[in-house]
């Protein structure tokens, strides 16, 4: 395995619930890759599956009712999709950890924050009580905790939001991951702590060189972060590229619908609505038969009826969309 | 919640060495003055129960026929009953039993319910069912009748009061406690306690127990009166402490019927429970206000 294989490969991931009504698939044949030292986005509205890629990649989708299937994931090189629970914990927190959405409810209340963020090193390297607090330390220096000595024996109320996901990104690091999945980790933040926190976890990436997965539906945070992105809709991926690329040549009409929609801070001459795509994500238990985007496609064609695959239209950049299967590019005109 | 611009005022500076819990849960609980009381009171009584032989006026078991229902008196304090014994007295040997009978039995159905309510709320599936219908049975049964029934088949001595009050106790604190579980397994701390991996075991034990610890406490200073009260039953029944021996239900049962010509045989145990159970409350509200961490500022 070379310096240049993704630290994370995944192939036809495939996540279904078993409910009342039948089986309902919230993931189809997602694949991805993660290169080392790399920032990747997932990026789609509420409901396409972003968070369900996270959840499937660390074992956490609940059972029985959830299940998860995969021809591969490899995790540097080795393949996680049909490891035990069992086994699959000994990874979760050692190999790849998550940091979560909301700071304020991801720590628990009535411990105290160095036991938490040191909790992983318990599990994984059954450090002692003194040495996880040395490690501890050192990682809330390390993620910018002001104070650091004074932060170990406090409560998670003690803390603000911005300190308290900085506690929640030390305690991902802590057992230095190969890969950090990072689901929507400012939804929840001011717009300055969330700049902060970006900062923060670009820095980490380039001093430690995690290799970073992040769930956002924010195109600003992927523009500012990212080495490339992928768009997921309905449980599938539509679109994906090198980040300049996407923005500069949005090839599946949802992404050109998303970019769109990005508010712009322009003085309105009159007053003008806020562009967005028409129509919601489909309900997962009744699909479209052909593209899952087409009754909300502005592009829609009769064609639009069979499941479009997903196919190169640039140098790393493919799309499922059937305005690209003859290679057909799309007209200047219609980008914005 | 927002840190002032100086951290340092709020945080007192620490260093490395860890804060003590016990120290801080201590230090929050003596500041606490209604607490301090039920605890005064508490030490107390249970040092009165104690050396009860050696402090005690007179002898709780000698019977003087022509000293019945006396008034309260230098002599006789709290008055003597219909067999002329020491109110006061049998006051004090009857709280050796009924502390023991209110705290021991408590604790047990409390350990047998927070586990099965522990395991039942997080596992779920069968085990939650398989705990749940146990609990249902236990509820759904007469408690009194099935505590007569231990008592009758396996005899009225102390270690069986133990062991009904404990059988028919633990399923409402599994009720109890499964609830909680089931609210806190949705938390996110929880999920990101399994994303470090952590095993159910270890996330039951060190993150959904401590949680689970105020309630459990609010249910003790609970079921110390109320497992006082069971005692009572079973005395007032004939299935519980037998006389001579002296509990204060069983105090309270007796004097009852002297009720109008020596009001204190009666009263007198009836205060000392209600003392009793007012000072555990006292205790409870105290350490559950000094475990949790918001409150400790």
């Amino acid at each position: 395995m070379g310096a240049d294989d993704p630290i994370l490969s995944v192939r036809g991931l495939r996540t279904e619930f078993s409910g009342d009504r039948g089986d309902v698939r919230v993931l189809d044949d997602v694949s991805f890759d993660v290169g080392r030292g790399k920032i990747v986005g997932l990026v789609g509205e509420s409901g396409s599956g972003k968070s369900m890629t996270a959840l499937s990649l660390m074992g956490l989708v609940p059972r029985p009712q959830g299940n998860v299937s995969a021809s591969s994931i490899l995790l540097d090189g080795r393949d996680i999709s049909k490891l035990e629970p069992a086994a699959m914990r000994r990874i979760r927190g050692r190999d790849i950890a998550m940091v979560f959405q909301e700071p304020m409810t991801s720590l628990n209340p009535v411990r105290k924050v160095w036991e938490q963020v040191g909790e992983p090193l318990a599990i994984h390297q059954g450090l002692g009580r003194s040495a996880i607090r040395k490690r501890v330390l050192d990682m809330f220096d390390l993620v910018g905790i002001p104070e650091p000595k004074t932060r170990l024996d406090a409560y998670p109320h003690q803390l603000s939001g911005g300190l308290r996901q900085r506690a929640m990104i030390a305690m991902g690091l802590i057992c230095e991951p190969k890969l950090l999945i990072a689901d929507e980790p400012t939804t929840a933040l001011d717009v300055t702590t969330q700049a902060q926190i970006l900062r923060l976890m670009r820095d980490l990436r380039d001093r430690v060189g995690t290799s970073i997965i992040m769930i956002t539906h924010d195109l600003g945070i992927i523009a500012e972060m990212c080495d490339e992105v992928n768009v997921m809709y309905a449980g599938q991926m539509v679109e994906q590229a090198d980040v300049f690329d996407l923005f500069e040549r949005p090839s599946h009409p949802y992404t050109r619908g998303l970019l769109a929609s990005i508010p712009r801070a322009t003085v309105a001459r009159a007053a003008r609505r806020m562009p967005s795509i028409p129509g919601m994500v489909p309900n997962l238990a009744k699909l479209p038969p052909g593209c899952r985007f087409a009754p909300r496609c502005s592009d829609a064609m009769p064609q639009c009826q069979r499941p479009p695959d997903l196919l190169p239209v640039g140098v790393g950049h493919s799309a499922r969309c059937w305005l690209h299967s003859a290679g057909a590019a799309l007209p200047e005109g219609e980008m914005r | 919640m927002t840190l002032s611009a100086d951290p340092a005022a709020i945080l007192e500076p620490e260093t490395i060495e860890e804060a003590s819990f016990l120290r801080d849960t201590m230090r929050a609980f003596r500041r606490n003055r209604m607490a301090m009381v039920g605890l005064a009171f508490v030490v107390l009584l249970v040092l009165g129960a104690v050396f009860a032989p050696w402090i005690s006026p007179h002898d709780p078991y000698r019977v003087e026929l022509d000293e019945q229902l006396l008034p309260m008196s230098a002599t006789y304090w709290l008055g003597t009953d219909n067999f002329g014994r020491d109110v006061l007295t049998r006051i004090l040997y009857g709280a050796r039993i009924s502390l023991v009978v209110g705290i021991v039995p408590s604790l047990v159905s409390l350990l047998i319910g927070t586990v099965l309510g522990i395991l039942s709320g997080y596992m779920g599936g069968k085990t939650d069912f398989v705990v749940m219908r146990l609990a249902d049975m236990m509820i759904a049964f007469p408690s009194l009748l099935l505590a007569m029934v231990v008592m009758y088949t396996l005899g009225a001595n102390l270690l069986n009061i133990f062991l009904a009050l404990a059988l028919v106790g633990w399923a409402s604190v599994a009720r109890v406690v499964r609830s909680q579980t089931l609210a806190l397994r949705e938390k996110e701390f929880i999920e990101a306690a399994r994303a470090n991996g952590t095993s159910r075991a270890v996330i039951m034990f060190s993150h959904i127990f401590p949680n689970v610890v105020p309630t459990l406490i609010v249910l003790f200073s609970l079921s110390i009166p109320e497992a006082i009260m069971w005692e009572s039953s079973l005395s007032f029944l004939g299935v519980g402490v037998q006389p001579p021996e002296a509990s204060w239900g069983l105090l309270v049962a007796k004097g009852k019927e002297y009720m109008f010509q020596a009001p204190a045989v009666a009263i007198a145990p009836g205060v000392a429970i209600l003392l009793t159970v007012m000072a555990f409350n006292f205790i409870g509200d105290g350490l559950r206000d000094a475990l949790d961490p918001s409150m400790k500022d």
